[in-house]
């Protein structure tokens, strides 16, 4: 298991988070995922062999939100 | 398609949108007009009709979804002038709310833009500068005026002026030098130091505080948590309820009007904003507080119980006389001073201390020993069995005290601890050491008073006489005393179930079950204690314990912002929603007033970063200060 921090560029709309928390709920290999809002941050803890980082970052700015950095 | 940024397609489509406002206004409705209106339509429209899509693949509908359908709705049925204004709003909202927002987080950047960017270490007899993640554990670190210290550390030569607002929120210097500890992100203000690195990069006080406000902002109060579950549901219903509308009315414009305008943006946001701006405000003043639920909760508390030693005390006490029975003072010192090695009470480190200035340095060690929590110890020295504590301890262990009580009382009543030393035998010396109260101490409770929190108490493992005196100074009216960590934790529960919430204040060292079983824990001077600021909800990180009347204060003022954002949004949603229903708001109308709304939440979160800025923080106004006069 992997846990991962992305930090997007601000998040203004409390939506926002329902979106991206949905679509991380629907992507495999990620067994929990947390947005926080009022840090505009996405904590994901995923299986490394299901889905990649990279992957899960490029799922995230297709959705609208640039993610700044991850670590 | 090419990239924009938010604020450029806010620019193009705002300037396009003028354009044919003053077109339809000069000319009507002509081709360029509408094509105008289409341009801003698709332009505005673009980066909210690819959001929609991207979440209606996870089969999620939100706001985006909502003005979508509107926008292509209106357009479809020749709205051309609503379509162009509701997108260019919306997006311009956004993005006035990203800025606006952003400036709730200022506090918190702020803090952030705290961490030292540079180290100089001095590594075989060089100096070079480089990256503070770079400095390794047991590096001399030199630094100068002007200059962030970049580690944890113990000073080791030189002495300095440091300024510890970073950590504590209290920007007046205090004096360093050899052997004492400095904390990373303090800037010196005038001397030299050279720092051993004890603590580097992520271990460091400064850096962990920082994770912490981090997390804290993002721990949901529990308003945000329902308001969240509320919203979750408004969204689909909005849309059944509209089609609902539609369908019994024919008014396509009617049913799309109530989609765009029943957006919940402002409530939603309502309480996150007040609760970042809050914290943000306290981390600023050196007070941590580890989430919106907290938040909630400390303005409400009903009883505020303190522990005595080094909450309400400064904590370092001192011996102030020794009485020697059947040999000398210096003996009796240093069989204590070897007994307390074994122990972490402050009381030790009193009889250490005062035994290492008179004596030297000390290098006995004990043969065997025993601590009997909140009594004393045993220990063995020599071949001989010694004792040192309390009463208790001596009685327990079928030792007399009686010969010694009236000295020991008469020490008592001058609020002095009499430490007992002795043998199976009987008593060796009894040691007096006293502790000072916090210069604060009396204000705050006055303070606390005053904000109509009347149930204070003290707590404390020490005698009732001892605790008598402290009480009368700091003018705390009830007081628990002799008290063992587990009955602390049982005064606690009882006062809980008689008064309400129950907000424990203590060093965060010693009572940590405490801190952790009442409904707050409170810990002062955290800065520096690792235990402290892990199990304390709130943490003052300052060793001013006056910080907690502004923190009380601050909670409330939170709280009361976070109400007023709740009430003006569901009074805006229920104004907007009668405007639909009466047909006098029209589309655009509708989103400029959910925009304005969203942004006013905003503002008015705003003002909470200035709450204590107008008057000195952790003081209470005059007219408060005469109610307080009153109940006394």
């Amino acid at each position: 298991m992997t846990n991962r921090t992305y930090q997007l560029e601000t998040v203004s709309c409390p939506s926002c988070i329902a979106k991206i928390e949905g679509m991380l709920k629907k992507t495999g290999g990620i067994s929990s995922s947390e947005v926080l809002f009022n840090s505009s941050r996405v904590k994901v803890i995923f299986d490394e062999s299901a889905v990649t980082s990279e992957e899960i970052r490029a799922k995230i700015e297709k959705l609208g939100y640039k993610v700044l950095s991850d670590k | 398609m090419m990239k924009m940024t938010k604020g450029q397609i806010v620019l193009i489509s705002g300037i396009l949108a003028a354009a044919s406002f003053v077109l339809k206004e000069m000319i009507g409705y002509e081709k360029i007009t509408i094509l105008l209106m289409l341009a801003t339509t698709v332009i505005a429209g673009a980066p909210v009709f690819r959001k929609a899509m991207g979440a209606l693949r996870y089969r999620i509908v939100g706001i985006d979804a909502l003005v979508t359908i509107a926008v292509t709705g209106a357009v479809i049925i020749g709205e051309y002038w609503e379509a162009a204004a509701v997108t260019f709003l919306f997006m311009l909202g956004d993005y006035l709310e990203s800025r606006t927002i952003e400036k709730t987080r200022s506090s918190i950047k702020a803090l952030l833009d705290m961490a030292p960017e540079k180290a100089k270490v001095r590594r075989n007899g060089t100096e070079t500068e480089i990256n503070p993640e770079d400095v390794v554990k047991g590096d001399f670190v030199v630094v100068r005026p002007g200059e962030k210290i970049p580690v944890d550390g113990t000073v080791v030569e030189g002495s300095a002026y440091i300024n510890q607002a970073a950590i504590t929120g209290e920007s007046i210097p205090i004096s360093r030098s050899v052997d004492e500890t400095v904390f990373s992100g303090t800037v010196i203000e005038s001397g030299y130091l050279v720092v051993r690195a004890d603590r580097i990069g992520e271990d460091t006080t400064f850096a962990r505080i920082l994770q912490m406000v981090e997390d804290a902002q993002d721990k949901k109060a529990k308003t945000q948590k329902f308001l969240e579950k509320f919203s979750r549901y408004y969204t689909p219903a909005i849309i059944i309820l509209s089609i609902a509308l539609f369908l019994a009315t024919n008014d396509l414009v009617l049913a799309l009007t109530l989609l765009v305008i029943a957006c919940p943006g402002a409530l939603v946001i309502s309480t996150p904003v007040s609760i970042v701006a809050g914290i943000g405000n306290g981390a600023k003043h050196g007070i941590l507080v580890k989430g919106g639920e907290i938040m909630e909760k400390l303005g409400a508390v009903k009883v505020v119980a303190f522990d005595k030693t080094g909450t309400l005390t400064v904590g370092k006490p001192s011996v102030t006389r020794v009485e020697p029975v059947g040999m000398s003072e210096d003996e009796l010192l240093r069989i204590a001073a070897v007994g307390e090695s074994y122990s972490e009470h402050p009381l030790g480190k009193a009889i250490i201390s005062t035994a290492t200035k008179k004596l030297g340095p000390i290098n006995e060690t004990l043969e065997d020993a025993e601590i009997f929590s909140g009594h004393g110890l045993r220990f063995s020295l020599g071949g001989k069995t010694y004792f040192i504590g309390n009463r208790k301890l001596f009685t327990d262990n079928g030792i007399s005290v009686d010969g010694h009580e009236s000295y020991m009382q008469s020490e008592e009543r001058k609020g002095q601890t009499a430490v007992i030393v002795g043998t199976g035998e009987g008593v060796c010396g009894i040691i007096s050491i006293a502790d000072t109260v916090r210069s604060d101490a009396r204000s705050l409770v006055l303070d606390l008073e005053s904000r109509g929190i009347s149930r204070i108490v003290m707590l404390t493992g020490d005698n009732g006489r001892a605790a008598e005196a402290i009480a009368g100074e700091t003018g705390i009216r009830e007081f628990y005393s002799e008290l063992l960590p587990e009955d602390k934790v049982r005064v606690l529960s009882g006062l809980r179930e008689r008064y309400g919430i129950i907000a424990m204040v203590g060093d965060g060292v010693n009572d940590a079950p405490a801190l952790a079983s009442s409904d707050l824990g409170i810990a002062v001077g955290g800065a520096g204690k690792d235990i402290a600021m892990e199990t304390a909800d709130v943490v003052l990180l300052s060793e001013e314990i006056k910080k907690l009347s502004y923190a009380v204060g601050l909670s409330r003022a939170t709280v009361r912002n976070m109400k007023q954002n709740i009430i003006f949004a569901l009074l805006v949603a229920a104004f907007l929603l009668a405007g639909v229903l009466a047909k006098t708001v029209n589309l655009s109308f509708g989103m400029l007033v959910h925009e304005v709304s969203v942004l006013l939440v905003i503002l008015n979160a705003i003002r909470l970063l200035g709450y204590g800025e107008s008057k000195k923080p952790g003081t209470v106004q005059s007219g408060e200060r005469e109610i307080a006069g009153e109940k006394l």
